[in-house]
């Protein structure tokens, strides 16, 4: 479980997160939501250290993160699995060697148990026959499938996703959400989903956190969002023709 | 000011918290090729023709009954160990590499690749950058004594074959008064400019923030920035060098 407390960070003089506390628990799939420029991959950011807030505090299963030595902030690290918004793979590597990549770094295992432990997360995400296939020949839904075996290789314990289904078509933004949810049930891992994307808010959400000009708005699941009495989270719900007509129809 | 504290912050971040020795091998063998060998064509290409230009330059500069057309291998070798292999090298580096190295950087900045290493716990100063500048300062001497050794050969073809300057005349030239340290000061002043290339291209690559037009900026500064230190270096360490009477 990760809990966080008051985080906080403003560039310059725009606060882009005011205090905003929290928890996401193991085994569950934990949303991000909100409108663009509310926070939201501004806090999976501090949370996992990649932007130093300017308060707050977060603790990983009982290990302080904000105030650890970096032996320490290394260590969880370490244990952390981070899908980003465009993939984020190493563009001179191919397929194999991306999902590699961790293993080569932080183990020592020899190359045959390590090129298995490849193939098995690459046929876990559904891919296969693209090892030796250059990041810029995948189509966007195959590197964000790299993207997760990737961070799935060395066994995390956290995975974090900065909208994953971004730039894809609604199909196979399903079939990322549905991989994401898979693996965090099959593994038990707590994992951290940055969205806007109601298909996935329906789809995933176990436990959701909805943001508000950097603020906590509210706090439930995906059964509870749409009853929910709080009317920025109603605006932001049915913000698109398409939930619109759906809410029409109800 | 407060630049410069950070690119010596940038500097020093580099050595704390490093990854595995094997690791920097590896990265540092592969930016050899990058950086040294890929440069060898360009470097080769502007060292002959500095070197026959010279040639040619200095013969009709020294068109006079009493000049003697063994200075014409003498005014190539000085011009072109103590300055012209070193310096302008090191502006035709700074071009080639320094770009690259900000470029590149500034691409895994924006395309969130240096995030992906640093949420594996990477100290990403110490793997990205420290061995584009080991790779630098191992190639870049090396790539100095190319230069000089074929921009006085071209000067040597030029010689016999533009301004008819017996090569006897010439090679005698390249031989007289010759002082090794001469060559010492090239290759002690390339450290110096590969030490600022790498570092200050890296550095200006690595801080960027934006999109492509950002990543365009930074490589042009890289080489600006690059170009306005290799000059002050220069001064300073022929200054230092070749001058120890100040």
């Amino acid at each position: 479980m990760i809990t966080f407390q008051n985080m906080s960070k403003a560039f310059a003089d725009k606060t882009v997160l005011d205090g905003v506390s929290g928890q996401f628990e193991q085994g569950r799939v934990n949303l991000v939501i909100g409108a663009s420029g509310t926070g939201k991959s501004v806090l999976i950011r501090c949370i996992v250290g990649l932007i130093q807030p300017d308060e707050g505090h977060v603790v990983f299963d009982g290990r302080d993160f904000s105030n650890a030595p970096r032996s320490r902030t290394v260590r969880i690290r370490r244990e952390i699995g981070m899908l980003f918004q465009g993939g984020a793979l190493f563009d001179s590597k191919n397929v194999e060697e991306n999902v590699m990549f961790p293993l080569d770094i932080l183990t020592d295992m020899p190359q045959d148990a390590k090129l298995d432990r490849v193939n098995f997360c690459l046929q876990r995400v559904g891919l296969s026959n693209v090892n030796k296939k250059m990041p810029s020949e995948l189509s966007g839904g195959m590197q964000k499938r790299v993207g997760v075996a990737r961070a799935i290789v060395n066994n995390s314990k956290y995975l974090f996703c900065d909208e994953p289904t971004s730039g894809l078509d609604a199909r196979t933004g399903l079939l990322i959400d549905q991989l994401i949810q898979e693996l965090t049930y099959e593994y038990n891992i707590t994992t951290t989903v940055v969205t806007h994307d109601m298909n996935s808010i329906v789809s995933m959400g176990d436990s959701i956190l909805f943001l508000e000009q950097g603020k906590k708005a509210w706090e439930g699941t995906s059964s509870d969002i749409f009853h929910a009495d709080v009317a920025t989270l109603q605006d932001f719900i049915f913000a698109s023709k398409l939930m619109e007509m759906a809410k029409k129809q109800v | 000011m407060e630049g410069i504290g950070k690119y010596f912050i940038f500097l020093y971040s580099m050595f704390v918290n490093r990854e595995r020795f094997r690791t920097y091998v590896r990265q540092t063998v592969d930016e050899c090729v990058a950086i040294g060998v890929n440069s060898i064509f360009l470097v080769a290409i502007v060292s002959v023709f500095i070197g026959a230009v010279a040639s040619i330059q200095i013969y009709h500069t020294l068109s006079s009954p009493f000049a003697s057309t063994f200075l014409v291998g003498y005014g190539v070798r000085e011009m072109t160990i103590l300055e012209t292999a070193p310096t302008v090298m090191a502006i035709v580096f700074a071009g080639r590499v320094g770009s690259s190295i900000a470029g590149q950087l500034g691409s895994m900045r924006i395309s969130e690749q240096i995030d992906a290493l640093e949420i594996l716990g990477i100290n990403t100063t110490s793997y990205l950058v420290l061995p584009k500048i080991l790779a630098s300062i191992i190639t870049y001497p090396l790539l100095v004594i190319i230069s000089a050794f074929l921009a006085v050969y071209s000067g040597l073809i030029a010689a016999k074959f533009v301004v008819s300057v017996a090569p006897e005349d010439y090679i005698s030239g390249l031989r007289h008064m010759f002082d090794l340290y001469s060559v010492y000061f090239a290759v002690y002043n390339s450290v110096v400019y590969a030490l600022l290339i790498s570092s200050i291209s890296a550095y200006r690559g690595f801080y960027i923030s934006g999109g492509a037009v950002a990543v365009g900026r930074a490589s042009t500064r890289a080489v600006t920035d690059s170009c306005i230190a290799i000059l002050l270096a220069d001064y300073v360490m022929t200054q230092l060098l070749l001058n120890p009477s100040i």
